[in-house]
């Protein structure tokens, strides 16, 4: 909403500094985006911030001036010279616009015309290029002709983007004033947040301004003379649905003469962002944008001839069946059944609070107006509006909103502005339908309320006196007051509601800046912690002290996305009823995919890429409406184990043991015990180097390389890529809460080698186990350092070699204890495995 | 007596001519010769003391003396000559062992939390010293909890504050904010004090661009109990700014609107780029918006389990990516999701 200051002047005598008077409409909850200066000088900084745009028009070099004869240009057609008034001297301008051309020829005028004019040195933007470009006026030579000066548009002083014509002032305009006293404005952009429709005003926002600085509210509203025959007889009204339409006025004005408006009205309705149009059309919307009741106007004589020349009835009701609208925008509109019109006995008019209809609308042909102003349902219009994709400014006020008082009070100001701009007589009196008023409940606030809510001390009379100031009705009884709401807002609610909405309405009115700030003083919950949460960032840790990156993606993919890990296209997905884009339709099932793509993106990047995410997948079941959300984790990696530096030639490429010694010391790190590895067959996954990972007896996902067909429907390098994908919740569930450390030994370990030869199907971990049979406790530590296949040994066979620690924790050991461990374990690998010792 | 004197001048001589020739020697081969020359069985001075018997017996003792006292100056000569080559040795190895200090380190694989977590790490670590604890909840919902539940019904104007990604299910929709928590969180723990945060992924039907993305975390306050007030919540979201943005920030409380909390505000902190004077970042206010909040509405802590004219509470919801991306100046919020490892390494 921009709000001129000279508008705002009119209802408040407010003479703060600009960033103070921002940082004042801001704490009312008036929002100051931006202050565009249309003249005015730029304010010092005081502390305030805000951002000031726009233009200052120097005092001397702007002047009002009068133009007194227009003279042709001896050398060009499109130009002309003004003997021109400036207050102190006369001289001639050189201008081209059109719309001095009709004064051409014609001698001195009768009456000079009203002008802002630049001295040389003036700095405006420029009105040959787009957008606002500052310049500086120099004193040129135009076909011959000096100039040095120039009659200004409207887009050089930063009013508009007009550039069509100069601007003709009022002619009251005091020539030789500085333009800046005339007519230099700021224009406050301000957000108006979706509770405080009542403020897309001028006469709102100068209301709160005036509470917030405890100012009063000035009256402004022209005289309504009432002089003409009465409206009785000449329309009638009816109302079918009072719950969609609570109140409808109408104002008759005969007579009128459609033109320009005067200048004043057109560069306030340019200010506050609107297109003069005439001045019966600028009256609606300059009454609409003083009080925020839209209004529309009718020709009456239009009305009169669909009545068949009767007067015509206003009827309100929802669409039928099959019913069409034009409305002003030419656009033909199928309605709705819920839709609620403005008709006559013809037919539809227009668009009930949205927009208007082309066949009634007023014409510079128009010279009686019948001025609707009228209350709707607020959802009923937010509906239409959403369906039809209109938004007018009229939409935009119903839709949140307005209170039924104001339909009376904004056809009789819309009325006065009519008749003063327009010409005609107001005929006597309004046609008024109110056949549902809002509630106008009382709400009782206590002091000890307000003490418990906001942490002030406030007694009933002072919380009466801060509410009047917003113009509420106050009754104070004990420590209570009873409140009754202005009749211009619907925003105050009843019962606990509208307790909520008083400590809201007293906070803003004694200022969020002086309520003093406290520390919780309330009993501590207990505190429980998050543990899972706690685990699973002991997880991230843990991961990134592995050396890997987290990642973090889109949980919105698509099917196809999917599809080139899974290869399966009727999976089961949370499905986006209005997705915004192709590529992100449904939520995730699988996170693998997710962090595949990061790899795929970033291959060419780097050498090594190892990334991890720890995310949720998904997965929607037949019998509940909401997915199953489950965390998983997900590790990718790809490249060179160790890239290629200034000493080393690169070196071998990550492979599957790469992964699971990452997974192995993870789950050392997290104290996971009883982690079991298996071979696994699964789709995504190369058959040879793929395993399913447990955790106890239960299975917590997967590790593997790629499969070469899955690979290849990405655009990854030319090393494998590696994968895991985990369960998260099983994982943190078999972290323990705490465990035991293992004493220091006292005494010295005992080391020993030993090789054994087994068939090439024997797996590391049957021989380990074995191994750790035969050792007992003695043994406690087993590493295994080489494996060997070759002629030595035969075909089909293997050697593993280990190096074996054993240790007592109370004694050194014996020799004869090592060997019969030694015995027993090379005993036991024999009979379990076939196994040989190497020599 | 002749003959002493004898003995003496050719000990004289031996230590001389030993001695000389140590001088000369500059490595370890020619001192391993030069000590089985003048130190080995045959030597002079080692001859001398074989030939002592021969010297008559009042005599000897002071002629062993004397050939005793040219071995051990011979012998310390050695020594002190073995321990300059060994100095000498050494130093002419350091000297070619020279590196050039300016070549590149071997550097370990760095791995890092993605800066989202730790933002949202910070986040958590300084509401749990002020006893909030950290509460999730799922990121698909239904309408009852993202929105009726809150305080905003159907058709209401207030939606138009969200817009939503709705799922084929009916009544289900991708949570909008993490506000959904609050009532899972409250109707957990009723009639229970609450201090909870409230963090996670959220989604907005929006395109998304350099300032706004379709996916963003939020992170929600919470802290209902029986005597919580509006000075409180300001006191509580002081803290927390000047805790992240520097002890001396200067913050403001704004009026503001959301449904689920009444009265209801923004928190600005003083632009720490230009401390307020007004830049590119705060687009020339001054302030910057970190937060909204308010007193949580009564309808929605009965919606919770909660009486209202016993509890009260407040509320308030942040974006961590967006503190982050005024806090490391990043210009383009699609770089988080985005996951292009160049700017990933950058935290
Ligand atoms: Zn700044």
């Amino acid at each position: 909403m921009k709000i001129p200051l000279s508008w705002l002047k009119d209802y408040i005598d407010v003479n703060l500094p600009l960033p103070h008077l921002a940082h004042e409409l801001t704490m009312c909850g008036l929002e100051v985006d931006e202050v565009e200066l249309v003249g005015l000088p730029a304010p010092q900084d005081d502390g305030h911030g805000f951002k000031f745009t726009g233009i200052t028009w120097q005092r001397d070099k702007f002047v009002v001036a009068e133009v007194r004869e227009v003279m042709p240009h001896p050398n060009a057609d499109r130009l002309v010279l003004c003997r021109l008034f400036d207050g102190t001297e006369e001289l001639v301008v050189l201008t081209g616009a059109p719309n001095l051309y009709p004064y051409k020829d014609r001698g001195a005028l009768a009456q000079p015309l009203k002008v802002a004019y630049a001295r040389e040195g003036a700095q405006l933007y420029d009105g040959h290029q787009p957008g606002q470009v500052l310049t500086t006026l120099k004193r040129t030579k135009i076909r011959g002709v000096e100039s040095f000066s120039m009659v200004c548009s409207e887009k050089e002083l930063g009013i508009s983007e007009e550039h069509e014509g100069v601007i003709i002032l009022d002619p009251d305009a005091p020539t030789g004033m500085p333009l800046v006293d005339y007519m230099g404005d700021a224009v406050f952009e301000i957000s108006i947040l979706p509770n405080m429709i009542r403020n897309a005003c001028v006469v709102g926002v100068a209301r709160e301004l005036a509470a917030q600085l405890d100012m009063p509210l000035k009256k402004s509203a022209p005289k309504l003379a009432w002089d003409g025959p009465s409206i009785e007889g000449q329309v009638y009204l009816q109302i079918s649905d009072p719950e969609l339409n609570p109140r409808f006025v109408l104002g008759l004005l005969r007579g009128v003469t459609p033109g320009a408006s005067p200048y004043w009205v057109q560069r306030r309705l340019r200010l506050a962002g609107m297109r003069p149009i005439s001045n019966v059309v600028d009256a609606t919307n300059y009454a609409m944008l003083a009080l925020g009741e839209p209004l529309h106007a009718f020709d009456y004589d239009v009305l009169v001839k669909r009545a068949g020349g009767k007067p015509p009835t206003i009827i309100t009701r929802t669409a039928k069946p099959g019913e069409k609208l034009t409305t002003l925008d030419d656009v033909e509109r199928d309605l709705n059944d819920h839709t609620i019109l403005v008709c006559d006995g013809a037919g539809a008019l227009s668009l009930a609070g949205v927009m208007g209809g082309l066949e009634s609308e007023v014409t510079p042909e128009t010279r009686n107006v019948l001025l609707e102003g009228a209350s709707w349902n607020f959802i009923n219009i937010r509906r239409t509006s959403g369906e039809q994709r209109l938004l007018s400014e009229a939409s935009y006020r119903f839709s949140r909103g307005i209170h039924p008082a104001l339909a009376q009070e904004g056809v009789e100001l819309c009325l006065g502005y009519m008749a003063a701009w327009s010409g005609g007589e107001i005929a006597a009196g309004l046609v008024d339908a109110y056949p549902n008023p809002p509630p106008d409940a009382e709400v009782e606030l206590s002091a000890a309320e307000v003490r418990r809510g906001l942490g002030i001390q406030l007694t009933a009379d002072e919380m009466a006196t801060l509410l009047r100031r917003l113009e509420f009705t106050c009754t104070v009884q004990g420590e209570s007051v009873f409140v009754k709401t202005p009749p211009h807002r619907l925003d105050i609610g009843s019962g606990l509601t509208g307790k909520a909405d008083l400590l809201e309405e007293l906070a803003r009115l004694y200022g969020y800046d002086n309520i003093p700030a406290t520390r919780l003083g309330d009993e501590l919950p207990p505190q429980r912690g998050n543990p899972l949460q706690e685990k699973e960032e002991l997880l991230r840790d843990m991961l990134v002290r592995l050396g890997l990156q987290e990642t973090v993606t889109y949980r919105l993919t698509s099917p196809e996305r999917e599809a080139r890990l899974l290869a399966v296209a009727d999976a089961p997905y949370v499905r986006l009823a209005n997705p915004i884009a192709a590529e992100r339709t449904v939520m995730r099932r699988s996170l693998l995919a997710s962090t595949l793509e990061v790899i795929e993106k970033n291959n060419r990047l780097r050498e090594r890429l190892a990334i991890f995410e720890i995310g949720p997948v998904f997965l929607p079941q037949p019998d509940t409406e909401l997915p199953v959300e489950q965390q998983r984790l997900t590790i990718a990696l790809t490249g060179l184990r160790l890239p290629q530096a200034w000493d080393q030639r690169p070196q071998g490429a990550l492979d599957f043991y790469d992964m699971k010694g990452i997974l192995e010391a993870l789950f050392t790190g997290l104290h996971v015990e009883r982690v079991g590895y298996q071979p696994l067959e699964h789709p995504v996954f190369h058959p040879g180097k793929c395993a399913a990972v447990q955790v106890g007896e239960q299975p917590a996902g997967v590790l593997g390389e790629l499969h070469p067909q899955v690979k290849a429907r990405y655009d990854f390098g030319n090393h494998p890529v590696l994968a895991a994908e985990l369960d998260l919740g099983v994982i943190l569930g078999a972290v323990p809460f705490r465990y035991d450390a293992v004493a220091v030994p006292a005494y010295p370990p005992a080391l020993e080698d030993l090789a054994v030869i087994v068939p090439e199907e024997t797996t590391a971990q049957q021989v380990a186990e074995v191994i750790r049979q035969g050792g007992g406790k003695l043994l406690v530590d087993l590493q295994l350092f080489d494996i060997y296949r070759g002629a030595q040994i035969g075909a089909g066979k293997k050697s593993l070699a280990y190096k074996l620690t054993y240790q007592a924790q109370d004694h050194t050991l014996k020799e004869d204890e090592v060997r019969q461990a030694r015995n027993r374990i090379i005993r036991r690998l024999e009979q379990a495995l076939g196994a040989s010792l190497r020599a | 007596m002749v003959q002493d004197e004898q003995w003496a001048t050719d000990l004289a001589a031996i230590e001389e001519q030993a001695l000389q020739a140590l001088a000369k020697i500059s490595d370890e081969s020619d001192l391993q010769a030069w000590r089985t020359l003048h130190l080995g069985r045959s030597s002079a001075v080692m001859q001398t003391f074989t030939r002592l018997g021969q010297a008559p017996k009042e005599q000897r003792p002071a002629l062993g003396q004397a050939a005793n006292r040219v071995k051990q100056a011979l012998e310390s000569a050695l020594a002190l000559r073995e321990q300059a080559l060994g100095q000498a040795e050494l130093e002419r190895s350091l000297s070619s062992e020279r590196l050039d200090v300016t070549l590149p380190g071997r550097q370990p694989h760095l791995g890092r939390l993605h800066i989202a977590t730790q933002t949202l790490r910070e986040i958590y670590r300084v509401f749990a010293e002020m006893g909030f604890q950290v509460y999730r909840s799922r990121e698909v919902e239904t309408d009852a909890f993202n929105f009726e539940l809150l305080n905003i019904p159907a058709y209401h104007p207030a939606r138009d504050m969200w817009d939503t990604f709705h799922t084929t299910t009916p009544g289900v929709v991708l949570r909008t904010h993490t506000s959904p928590g609050q009532i899972h969180a409250m109707r957990e723990f009723a009639p229970e004090p609450v201090r909870v945060i409230l963090p996670g992924m959220c989604y907005r039907y929006e395109q998304s661009s350099v300032r706004h993305e379709i996916q963003f975390n939020q992170v929600e306050v919470l802290a209902v109990g029986r005597g919580i007030t509006f000075g409180d919540l300001k006191g509580t979201l002081q803290e927390f700014a000047r805790r992240l943005f520097g002890q001396n920030v200067r913050t403001r409380l704004r009026p503001s609107y959301f449904p689920f909390t009444e009265p209801s505000a923004e928190m600005d902190v003083e632009c720490f780029v230009c401390g307020g004077a007004g830049c590119q970042i705060c687009k020339g206010s001054g302030w910057l918006e970190i937060l909204g909040c308010g007193m949580v509405h009564p309808l929605v802590l009965q919606n919770g389990g909660y009486d209202p004219a016993v509890y009260s509470g407040f509320a308030a919801g942040m974006g961590p990516e967006r503190m982050t991306i005024l806090r490391y100046r990043i210009e383009d919020i699609r770089n988080f999701w985005g996951n292009d490892v160049r700017f990933l390494e950058q935290f």
